[in-house]
């Protein structure tokens, strides 16, 4: 399938209390046409502030993008006017935000919420634009829409409102959702819900998903491609099926090996990655995994940052010792 | 110890704490000077329970089911409206101010978010070192100082901390300082109210590891509220299953996750997703409509019927009881032991398998 979206070598930086701050450092990857993309890691890795960066929204001051291309349909969308990026954001890439509670405006009834973007997007007629706002509330499984139109924010519990925010995002007919932890503040049983819906319909309006989370069973779920990010780069790229069955990154194995799984059936000790994330306002040569990685060793990853390089068809890591994730008993 | 360890049904073996009917309803009030009362929440509405010397016992429900209350209740930071919650065998609910003081040094709690709970103005020698000197358990600033550093030690922290704030700290460290605060009383029993939640996996394993490890060393017994049945199972020996203010079932936790006898049970654990895109894809997900209903005004009957896939006449009208339906398996429901709910239990599993 034709490419639908690709970042390439994109840099988003924070200037904050004279520290340069590298949240995004170098970042590339694509996505086709209806697929489904994760993009996992830990808080502080660089995932969302990729969202926002394609989505032109990192606030200036203190963020800013210092280096990439965003090529939607091969169009740099960094390189375009305010006017140009508003045709494309929120008409054909939407987005849908983690916190439910926050992202609505609480002062706007539903109804003024998802029919701002229809009409300023699509000349509709406000008629229609209600029609139309009815038909995804519906299609979003929330029951009685035309009562609901009319209410608030407040009057709808967590779970409608991240409907309404999937509503919002659907309503233009987008080609690509930007999910950034779309049920993380969601209970489990909403949470599964939730990610059916949004499976179901992406699948009906052939729109391809960049899936933001932290959530490793997610990803497994309901994810084709997996992009595992830490401390502000791609460190391993791969189906998921391989990134979960080959981990070729010591650290997608430390974070495999973290998680209790349901369906353990002999108690087993959690094995964590010792340490902590590294600060990415620090200039560290080498590996930014390397104080944490169990593989490495100062002189083979000290000196440069490892490339992201072909492992194996379809696979990639970005590790010098790749061939020996997995096997060294750790 | 090692005896304590073995599962046991709430009813017999040697509890440490016991839980008896308790409940917990929250007034609704309207009007700012006449206050009236117009209804009650029923956070916790008659539940029973029993911890034992050792063990760890995991809640897990969804948001407004009542676990955190529960773990309120138990340390006394709410006073229930009836039940009774024997701790080694004495009702403290009956206690007063000066007899809960006492009692609090054995019972601790580790909070959820490690960004509020400790006090920004104080450093972290204070934190840790306050409940030591208040209880008199360390009589000089020395011994107190002394203790911190060991407590530091012991939960994985350079002991240079004592002397930073809780803003120099990294979410990981503070859960740590939580844990540190929670073990200078020597407690025997620590109510961990969603301890790991707000923590990134890789240091949330580190967590659960160090609880396990000090419990193993100090013969801890945990009450471990937690919405993530992940890491319940993997850190209890026993679940209790809270929705809308009942326990809805209680067994050994591989019991449970194999053999869950409530519908919901089976429900949350399908919804739950697995690491394992091989395992995903061969799992039949039972998808719950509906959302949790207000503890307001409850259903009548069995509060899950409006959501519940086997619900019957009976479940709209009677209450089910919550009884030992297996050895050391405790359900509410009518439907527990029926052949079609069987019949779903295993063919779900043939699916997992």
């Amino acid at each position: 399938m034709a490419t639908l979206l690709e970042i390439q070598n994109l840099h988003t930086r924070f200037y904050t209390q004279g520290r340069v701050i590298k949240a995004v450092d170098g970042v590339s990857y694509g996505i086709d046409e209806g697929e489904t993309l994760a993009v996992v890691g830990e808080s502080g890795c660089g995932k969302s502030v990729t969202a926002l960066s394609i989505m032109g929204l990192i606030p200036w001051p203190p963020g800013r993008i210092t280096e990439g291309q965003v090529l939607y349909r091969g169009q740099d969308l960094l390189s375009m006017n305010a006017e140009q990026v508003r045709q494309i954001r929120g008409k054909e890439i939407s987005m849908v935000f983690q916190e439910p509670m926050t992202s609505l405006n609480p002062v706007l009834t539903i109804e003024r919420q998802l029919t701002e973007t229809v009409e300023s997007h699509v000349s509709l007629t406000k008629k229609a634009a209600r029609q139309r706002a009815v038909e995804v509330l519906t299609q979003v499984g929330i029951s009685d829409p035309e009562r609901r139109l009319s209410q608030y924010p407040h009057q709808f519990s967590g779970g409608m409102r991240q409907r309404v925010m999937i509503a919002m995002a659907l309503i233009c007919n987008p080609n690509l959702i930007l999910a950034d932890e779309p049920t993380t503040a969601l209970d489990v049983t909403i949470q599964a819900q939730i990610l059916e819906l949004m499976k179901e319909l992406s699948k009906q309006y052939g729109a391809a998903m960049i899936l933001i989370t932290h959530n490793l069973g997610i990803v497994a779920r309901y994810a084709d491609r997996v992009n595992v990010m830490y401390a502000g780069r791609i460190i391993e790229r791969s189906t998921a099926r391989e990134i979960y069955g080959n981990p070729k990154h010591p650290y997608t194995l430390g974070l495999l090996n973290s998680v209790p799984r349901l369906d353990e059936t002999v108690k087993k000790k959690l094995v964590p990655i010792e340490g902590q994330p590294p600060d990415l306002g620090a200039d560290t040569p080498g590996c930014r995994f390397l104080p944490r990685c169990r593989l490495g060793d100062p002189q083979t990853c000290g000196g440069e940052f490892p490339p992201l390089i072909e492992v194996s068809p379809g696979h990639w890591s970005a590790c010098f010792k790749f061939d020996q994730v997995g096997k060294v008993a750790s | 110890m090692t005896e304590a360890l073995t599962q046991t049904a709430p009813s017999n073996g040697q509890p440490l704490l016991e839980v008896k009917n308790l409940r917990m309803y929250f007034p609704v009030t309207q009007g700012i000077v006449l206050q009236r009362r117009v209804g009650e929440v029923k956070a916790v509405d008659d539940i029973s329970f029993s911890i034992n010397q050792g063990e760890t016992l995991g809640l897990v429900g969804e948001s407004g089911c009542g676990k955190t209350t529960t773990g309120r209740c138990i340390l006394q930071l709410t006073r229930p409206t009836a039940g009774q919650i024997l701790f080694d065998g004495e009702d403290i609910t009956k206690y007063n101010n000066e007899q809960l003081r006492e009692v609090r040094k054995k019972i601790q709690v580790i909070f959820q978010d490690p960004y509020s709970s400790l006090n920004p103005r104080m450093t972290i020698g204070q934190i840790i070192g306050e409940g030591p000197h208040v209880h008199k358990i360390t009589t000089s600033k020395q011994e107190t100082e002394s203790r911190v550093k060991e407590l530091l030690a012991l939960t994985g922290l350079p002991t240079d901390l004592h002397s930073r704030y809780p803003h120099e700290l990294s979410g990981g460290q503070r859960q740590r300082v939580g844990i540190a605060r929670a073990l200078s009383m020597n407690p025997s029993f620590i109510v961990c109210d969603e301890a790991v939640s707000a923590l990134d996996v890789s240091i949330q394993a580190q967590v659960i590891n160090l609880l396990e490890e000090l419990q193993e060393k100090f013969g801890l017994t945990y009450l471990f509220i937690a919405h993530d049945l992940s890491v319940v199972r993997h850190i209890s020996d026993r679940v209790a299953v809270m929705y809308l203010g009942h326990i809805a079932e209680l067994a050994a936790s591989r019991t449970l996750y194999e053999l869950p006898l409530h519908p919901y049970t089976q429900a949350l654990l399908s919804a739950v997703p697995i690491p394992d895109p091989v395992v995903e894809a061969e799992r039949e997900h039972v998808i719950l409509g509906g959302e949790v209903p207000s503890p307001l005004n409850p259903p009548p009957g069995c509060v899950f019927h409006p959501r519940c896939p086997i619900a019957t006449d009976i479940c709209r009208s009677e209450v089910p009881v919550f009884e030992e339906k297996r050895q050391g398996h405790w359900v509410a429901c009518h439907h527990a032991l029926s052949e079609r709910n069987l019949a779903a239990i295993e063919g779900g599993k043939g699916q997992a398998q």
